[in-house]
């Protein structure tokens, strides 16, 4: 069973902890990691940072930006990926990013690489979804990766299906209007109806909730409408004012993992 | 459906440039307006509400005049397609005129727009007065320092201008946060791009909003000239607006060269240029697959022009695959050699044009036409707004 499969069919209340690669520091991915891992998260998600992150906010636009300053980029990344699945055996490991910096180290590399380093999946929101069946579905088959797609409130239940259909990890819902972090964080009950109408359509893919979830209230109201929820602008924001950026993500975990 | 120069394929794309690379937030609106953008435009009571808008409003036909002493001066006949006498200043309201009738027809009830000259924001300001319909316009925060003039029209006209401080803060930053804000605003907002850019339709809309320009100017060539087909049609490029609307119903017609100004700032290697035919690559900016000026790892360079509006690091997809296929000719033009070309055309025809448009006028001593050519410039917009960048360069303009 694949790693993202086994977290599913094991655990409930799954914690996927967002960060991006390369930020506080260039070499802070590893340490990162391991801390956020023992501390409790489930599902780790590294951001490959871009220089127009159109999907995100200011503060994962400031992370991004400051991780291409320290030097951050595929090559250096998939080297760190490679420790880091040797450091972390058990844990999914996804890679989120735009499409631009995937297409100019090539698609096929870039799929065949995320494999050998220990990837199990990809979080690509730019890509178009026709072009993804036609043309990368098969290439992600192939070297095992699976792709997470995003829904919205405005999400048509045909195209909910189809994405349904062509995931083979989880669904990841997103709260409500505004791009990640956004000051004005979307209520989670709020929201409740668009949630209780997903569960509603009995998709055989599980879901975590994402966007302006920054707490242990968010995560616990999350996790009563879905399998779990994803967290990254609260982390990231976190980190802005830390010295020992390891030591800090551990706490933020903790706070909303604790019974 | 056969593709052509002027019909992208369903899913938008130019040979192998355009398409709709979007985060699932804005698939809904862009969606929708895929679906709608041909009905709407096709429909009578839409056409005849932007042709009287065009010709009451806007002041259209604009002229087309016969630049006589420029003429002269560059040994062949220039014509100018006056788009700076549209209201505002530019080419641009013909677009946010289209396109504020079709986010009416959309129900939608709140407008946002990107701008880097401030001529497509003043373009957009406007048009929402006149709808009566709230407007905000996002603007680099360099942009709103060099622009000034069209920061405070708009404001006048009742717009919100947003600063856009990411980046480089200019257009392309101006861009993404109107996007985040599109994203954020779902349901009721429709988003006017400037340009030939973004992901489908918008190159297609924004350029069948835009081709009235050639669609008149053949008209007009045919009563001054016994023909309607120029030898030459010269534009600038930054997004392509202008030259998508200028080239747009020669495209089919071989004979007419097409001629793409971009701007080469201080040299297409110095390292500040905005020369995207030049220095780009193939990539996604903006939600479409085009030329991109970008690092050898995927991350978007920031590029440099005087011009603010020119200074954009892609082209529409429409221009990356004309010029691809060899359809139009792409020519560089530095800061200093469109700042020469401003004062000729102020002092040659009485007539101060945009920097924009002083790129495409610098180009008419390289594109090799002859006594007997037609060449018709695209006189994309005035100099008004340029003053305080005329009047910082004074010496290169005497």
């Amino acid at each position: 069973m694949d790693r993202i499969k086994q977290a599913f069919a094991s655990k409930q209340n799954l914690l996927n902890m967002y960060y991006t690669a390369g930020y506080p520091s260039l070499h802070d991915t590893l340490p990162l990691a391991k801390a956020l891992v023992s501390a409790g998260a489930d599902i780790l998600e590294i951001g490959m940072p871009f220089s127009d992150p159109l999907a995100d906010g200011p503060v994962i636009q400031r992370s991004s930006s400051a991780a291409l300053a320290n030097g951050m980029n595929l090559p250096v990344l998939f080297g760190q990926l490679q420790e880091l699945r040797a450091a972390i055996p058990e844990t999914p490991v996804l890679l989120m990013g735009y499409l631009n910096p995937v297409l100019q180290f090539g698609m096929e590399a870039f799929l065949k690489k995320a494999a050998e380093v220990g990837v199990d999946g990809l979080i690509l929101p730019d890509l178009p979804l026709d072009e993804y069946e036609e043309m990368y579905h098969p290439m992600f088959q192939k070297y095992g990766l699976k792709a997470v797609f995003l829904i919205t409130p405005q999400t048509s239940e045909a195209r909910i299906r189809r994405l349904d259909a062509l995931s083979d990890a989880f669904l990841y819902l997103v709260s409500g209007p505004g791009t990640t972090g956004g000051t004005t964080l979307p209520d989670v009950e709020a929201q409740k109806e668009y949630f209780e109408r997903i569960a509603a359509m009995n998709l055989k893919t599980p879901r975590l909730i994402g966007f302006g979830i920054a707490d242990k209230t968010g995560f616990d109201r999350a996790c009563g409408h879905a399998d779990g929820a994803i967290i990254g602008s609260a982390l990231i924001r976190a980190l802005e004012d830390t010295d020992d950026a390891p030591a800090t993500a551990a706490r933020f975990v903790q706070a909303i993992k604790q019974a | 459906m056969t593709p052509s120069y002027q019909q992208p394929t369903a899913r938008g794309y130019y040979g192998e440039f355009g398409g709709a690379f979007i985060p699932e937030m804005l698939y809904p609106n862009v969606e929708e307006l895929r679906t709608r953008y041909l009905d709407i435009l096709a429909d009578p009571d839409f056409q005849a509400e932007l042709q009287q808008l065009l010709r009451d409003y806007v002041g259209r036909p604009t002229p087309l005049f016969e630049a006589k002493r420029l003429s002269e001066r560059y040994g062949t006949r220039v014509f100018l397609k006056r788009e700076d006498l549209c209201h505002t200043g530019a080419h641009k309201i013909n677009n946010t005129v289209g396109q504020i009738l079709l986010a009416k027809r959309l129900g939608k009830t709140r407008i946002i727009a990107e701008t880097g000259a401030g001529q497509h924001g003043v373009a957009t300001a406007t048009v929402c007065a006149l709808m009566g319909l709230p407007c905000v316009v996002y603007m680099g925060a360099i942009d709103i320092e060099r622009q000034a003039p069209n920061v405070a029209r708009m404001r006048l006209l009742g717009a919100e201008v947003r600063r856009a401080e990411s980046g480089s803060q200019t257009l392309k930053d101006a861009t993404n946060e109107a996007i985040r804000d599109w994203i954020s605003n779902p349901v009721d907002t429709h988003y006017i791009i400037g340009s030939v850019v973004g992901p489908h339709p918008y190159p297609d809309l924004v350029a069948r909003l835009q081709a009235v320009i050639s669609e008149e100017m053949r008209a007009q060539l045919l009563e001054k000239t016994g023909s309607e087909l120029p030898n030459f049609v010269v534009a600038c490029v930054g997004g392509g607006s202008n030259a998508a609307g200028a080239f747009y119903h020669f495209l089919d017609e071989p004979a007419v060269r097409l001629i793409a100004v971009e701007a080469a700032g201080h040299g297409i290697n110095s390292g500040h240029s905005a020369a995207t035919s030049v220095l780009g690559t193939p990539g996604i900016i903006h939600g479409s697959r085009t030329l991109l000026m970008q690092d050898e790892h995927g991350q978007i360079t920031e590029p440099y022009s005087l011009s603010a509006g020119l200074d954009y690091p892609g082209i529409g997809p429409l221009h990356a695959h004309l010029g691809a296929s060899g359809r139009a000719q792409f020519v560089s033009i530095t800061d200093d050699e469109a700042l020469k070309a401003v004062s000729e055309l102020s002092r040659l025809e009485g007539i101060i044009p945009a920097l924009e448009t002083a790129h495409a006028l610098a180009a008419l001593g390289q594109i090799g036409a002859g006594p007997n050519d037609v060449v018709v410039v695209n006189l994309s917009g005035r100099g008004d707004k340029d003053l305080e960048t005329y009047l910082k360069n004074m010496d290169k303009l005497v």
